[in-house]
C-alpha cells in the first residue's frame, strides 16, 4: 500500500510534467481560438457528389475570403469553411461559388459573429471563471476551513493548466462551450475534492493525539479511494459514448472535458490534500518558531 | 423474507418500469387528455441545434441620418416581427437585449440563409420623377401583395396607398403624363414605367418578377416597412435541418448506450444496492425530464452533455452513500442500521460537493448566452433532482430491501 502524502513530491513533479509543456505552449503559440472569440465565419456544408478537398479549397480561395487552409472535411461528403466575418453578400457570393463549381450544396451549419461579440465573449468567459472560483473559496471556507479552500483552488487551476495547456500543445479549437466544459471540470474537480476534505473533517474529529496528520489523510484518502475511481469510470462512460457517438458539435466539449475530469480526479487525490498538508506544515513551522 | 414487503418492492419497481416505457416509448394512446402528458419525451422543446433553425443577434447601428433610440429600436422590434410573422414560422422568439441588440430564433425552417437576408433587407421603396424628385415612399404604402395577372400570367406586385399616398400619388402622375416614374426598392430601379395617364385611384403595380416567390418575397419586405435604422448582423448560427436531424440522432444514441452503461457498472459492482440505485437513476431521469417540459426547458447539445452529466452526478451521490454502507457492513453491523448510518454521513459530504457545482453553475447561467445557459439550467435542475433521488428514494427503496429480509449476506449489498 502506498502512501499519498510520504510521496506527493513525485505527484507534484508529475503534475508540473504537464503543466510546464501547456504553460509553454500557452504563451509562445496562445490557443486556438475560434470564431466564438476571434469573429469570423463558418460554413458547414454537404455536396450531393463526392468532392476532394483540394477543390474546396481551390474555390474557398478564388473568392479571397481567408485562406484555404481553413477548409477541413468533417465527413465523406461534408467540409467545414472558415473565413474572416463575412458580410451577408459574401457569404452568399461563397454559396454561390460553391454551388457552381462543385455542384449540389447542402448547407448544414453557418455560423457568424461579429468581432463585437467576440470581444465580449472573452471578457465574460474570464469574469465567469474568476467570479465562480471566488465563490468557491467562500463556500470551503465557510464550511471546512481558509486552507482547505487555498488548496481546493489550486487543485482547481492545476486543472484548468492542464486542460488549456493540452488544448494549446495540440492546438484544438478552443470555442465558448470550451468554456463551459472548464466551468463544469471546475465544478467537478471541487466535487471530487470536498468528498475527500469531507472524509477527512470528519477523521479529524476523532483524531487522537500524537497521530500524525499525513497518516490521517492517506487514510482517509484510502477511505474515499474506490468512490473516488467509480465515480471518475461512470462520467468517462457517459463522456466516451458522447465523443465517439456524439455530434461534430460538441467533439471539443467533450474533448475538454474528458482531460479535465481525469485531470480533476487526479488533483483532487494528489494534489489537493497533500498541498494541504504541506500548508499545514509550515503552519505549524511558523508557530514554533515563534514560541 | 417477508412476502408483504417484498410485494410493495415488486409493485414499486414495476410501476417505475412501467412509468418509464409509457414516457419514452409511445403507446398510440389516442386519448387526447392522456397524449398531452405521454410520452413525455416528444414534449422537450427542442434548441435549435437539434431541429435546425437560426439563432440571429441584430444589431442596430447609427448613422448620420438615423440615430439609434428607444423608440427607433420599438420600430425596428416591430418590423422585424411583422417579418418574422409573414416566415410563418412556429414559437419564434424576438426580445432585446440590451440599447441595441434584437435576438432572433427561428426553428425549423427550410433555407435558414434568406431568412436571415430578408429578416435584414432594408426595402426602401421610393417613386421618383425623372428630375430625381422623390413623390413618395414606403410609408405612404398601405397595403402589398402578390398577385398573377389574370390575362398574361405575368407574376406581379399590387401596391395600394394610403390616403394620403394616393392624394400624392394622383398629383404626381397628373403632372407627368407621358413622362417616366422610377420605382426604386433600397435605391435601385426596378422599373420605370411611362405615365399614360393620371392615376387616381390610388393603386399601382410593379411587375416584373421571374416567379410568384419573388413576387411574394417583395411583398413582404413593402408590407412590413422599411427598417427605421441600420442594421447589422452580428452574430448569426444557422443550423440546416440536415445536420439539426443529425444531431439528434446521434446524441440520443450516445445518451442510451452512456446510460446503459452506468446501469450495467452500477448492477456488476454494487449488485442489490445497484439495482436500487438503477431504478432510482431511472426515477430521476423522470423527474428531469417532467420538469424539463414543465418548465419549458430548451433541449440543446449542450444541454444534453449537462443531462448527462448530471446523471454522472446522480450516481456519485449513490456511489458515496452506497461506500459507506460497505464500510459499515464491514464494521459489523447490521443491515438496516449501516444503511441508516451511510446515508447520514455520506449526505454532508454529497451535499456540499453538489453545493459547490451549483455555484459554478449559476454563474455560468448569469454570464453565459444562449446554449451555455441551457448547459447551466440543465445542470443545475439535474443536481437538484439528483439530491433527492439519492437522498430520499433511494434511501426508501434499500430500507425496504432490508425490512423485506431477501437475504442477511453482506456481499449481495456488495460487501
Amino acid at each position: 500500500m502506498f502512501h499519498f502524502i510520504k510521496l506527493r513530491k513525485y505527484w507534484y513533479i508529475l503534475s508540473l510534467a504537464i503543466i510546464i509543456p501547456g504553460l509553454f505552449s500557452l504563451m509562445v503559440r496562445g490557443l486556438n481560438l475560434g470564431i466564438d472569440f476571434t469573429g469570423g465565419n463558418i460554413l458547414e456544408v454537404r455536396f450531393t457528389q463526392q468532392v476532394t478537398i483540394d477543390r474546396v479549397r481551390q474555390v474557398v480561395e478564388s473568392l479571397d475570403l481567408g485562406s484555404g487552409r481553413n477548409v477541413q472535411q468533417s465527413g465523406e461528403r461534408d467540409f467545414i469553411i472558415r473565413t474572416r466575418p463575412l458580410s451577408q453578400e459574401e457569404n452568399d457570393k461563397l454559396l454561390d461559388a460553391l454551388r457552381k463549381n462543385l455542384g449540389q450544396t447542402t448547407l448544414l451549419r453557418s455560423d457568424h459573429v461579429g468581432p463585437v461579440i467576440g470581444r465580449e465573449l472573452t471578457r465574460n468567459a474570464l469574469l465567469a471563471l474568476l467570479i465562480a472560483s471566488v465563490l468557491m473559496v467562500v463556500y470551503i471556507t465557510l464550511r471546512f476551513e481558509f486552507k482547505q479552500g487555498i488548496a481546493a483552488i489550486i487543485a482547481l487551476l492545476h486543472d484548468v493548466l492542464v486542460t488549456t495547456g493540452i488544448f494549446s500543445l495540440f492546438q484544438f479549437e478552443v470555442d465558448s462551450a470550451f468554456v463551459a466544459a472548464l466551468l463544469t471540470i471546475i465544478g467537478y474537480s471541487i466535487n471530487d475534492t470536498i468528498i475527500i476534505f469531507d472524509r477527512i473533517r470528519e477523521n479529524m474529529r476523532v483524531h487522537r493525539r500524537g497521530e500524525e496528520l499525513g497518516e490521517l489523510i492517506n487514510v482517509s484518502l484510502w477511505q474515499t479511494l474506490t468512490r473516488s475511481i467509480n465515480t471518475v469510470l461512470t462520467v468517462m462512460f457517459v463522456l466516451l459514448a458522447l465523443y465517439f457517438l456524439g455530434g461534430t458539435t460538441i467533439k471539443n466539449f467533450v474533448l475538454a472535458m474528458l482531460i479535465g475530469v481525469s485531470s480533476g480526479a487526479y488533483s483532487s487525490i494528489f494534489n489537493a490534500s497533500p498541498l494541504w498538508y504541506d500548508l499545514k506544515m509550515m503552519e505549524k513551522k511558523k508557530a514554533l518558531r515563534t514560541a | 423474507m417477508k412476502w408483504n414487503k417484498v410485494l410493495i418492492l415488486a409493485a414499486i419497481l414495476l410501476l417505475v418500469a412501467a412509468v418509464a416505457v409509457v414516457a419514452v416509448v409511445p403507446l398510440g394512446v389516442k386519448n387526447a387528455t392522456w397524449n398531452k402528458y405521454f410520452p413525455v419525451v416528444k414534449d422537450v422543446n427542442l434548441g435549435l441545434d437539434l431541429r435546425g433553425g437560426v439563432h440571429v443577434v441584430l444589431e442596430a447601428k447609427d448613422t448620420p441620418e438615423a440615430k439609434v433610440t428607444p423608440e427607433a429600436m420599438r420600430q425596428l422590434r416591430a418590423v422585424i416581427e411583422n417579418r418574422v410573422n409573414q416566415f410563418g414560422v412556429a414559437e419564434p422568439v424576438i426580445q432585446q437585449q440590451g440599447e441595441r441588440r434584437l435576438i432572433v430564433e427561428l426553428a425549423g425552417i427550410k433555407d435558414p440563409e434568406k431568412a436571415v437576408n430578408d429578416l435584414v433587407k432594408v426595402a426602401y421603396l421610393e417613386f421618383k420623377t425623372m428630375d430625381g424628385k422623390t413623390i413618395l415612399t414606403g410609408a405612404d404604402l398601405k397595403d402589398a401583395r402578390e398577385a398573377k395577372d389574370a390575362t398574361s400570367g405575368a407574376v406581379e406586385v399590387d401596391l395600394e396607398f394610403t390616403p394620403a399616398g394616393a392624394k400624392k400619388f394622383a398629383d404626381a402622375t397628373t403632372a407627368n403624363v407621358n413622362k417616366q416614374i422610377a420605382i426604386l426598392l433600397d435605391g435601385q430601379v426596378l422599373q420605370a414605367p411611362t405615365v399614360q395617364e393620371p392615376i387616381l385611384n390610388g393603386r399601382a403595380r410593379i411587375t416584373g418578377y421571374r416567379s410568384l416567390d419573388e413576387a411574394h418575397t417583395i411583398a413582404i419586405l413593402l408590407r412590413s416597412g422599411a427598417l427605421p435604422v441600420k442594421v447589422d448582423v452580428e452574430e448569426k448560427r444557422a443550423v440546416g435541418p440536415a445536420l439539426g436531424a443529425d444531431s439528434l440522432a446521434k446524441s440520443k444514441h450516445a445518451a442510451v448506450v452512456g446510460t446503459v452503461a452506468i446501469l450495467v457498472f452500477m448492477l456488476i459492482y454494487y449488485r442489490l444496492p445497484g439495482l436500487i440505485a438503477n431504478f432510482a437513476l431511472l426515477v430521476y431521469a423522470l423527474i428531469v425530464l417532467f420538469i424539463y417540459v414543465g418548465m419549458h426547458v430548451t433541449m440543446t447539445l449542450p444541454g444534453i452533455a449537462g443531462f448527462l452529466l448530471s446523471l454522472g452526478i446522480a450516481v456519485d451521490a449513490n456511489v458515496v452513500i452506497f461506500e459507506r454502507i460497505k464500510e459499515e457492513l464491514r464494521a459489523g453491523k447490521s443491515i438496516g442500521a449501516a444503511i441508516d448510518a451511510g446515508f447520514k454521513r455520506g449526505f454532508v459530504a454529497v451535499f456540499d460537493s453538489n453545493a459547490t457545482t451549483v455555484l459554478a453553475a449559476i454563474v455560468l447561467y448569469y454570464l453565459g448566452t444562449g446554449p451555455i445557459r441551457g448547459f447551466a439550467v440543465t445542470l443545475i435542475i439535474g443536481i437538484a433532482a439528483s439530491m433527492f433521488t439519492a437522498i430520499t428514494l433511494t434511501r426508501w427503496l434499500l430500507r425496504l430491501v432490508a425490512a423485506a429480509n431477501i437475504s442477511k449476506n453482506p456481499r449481495v449489498y456488495g460487501a
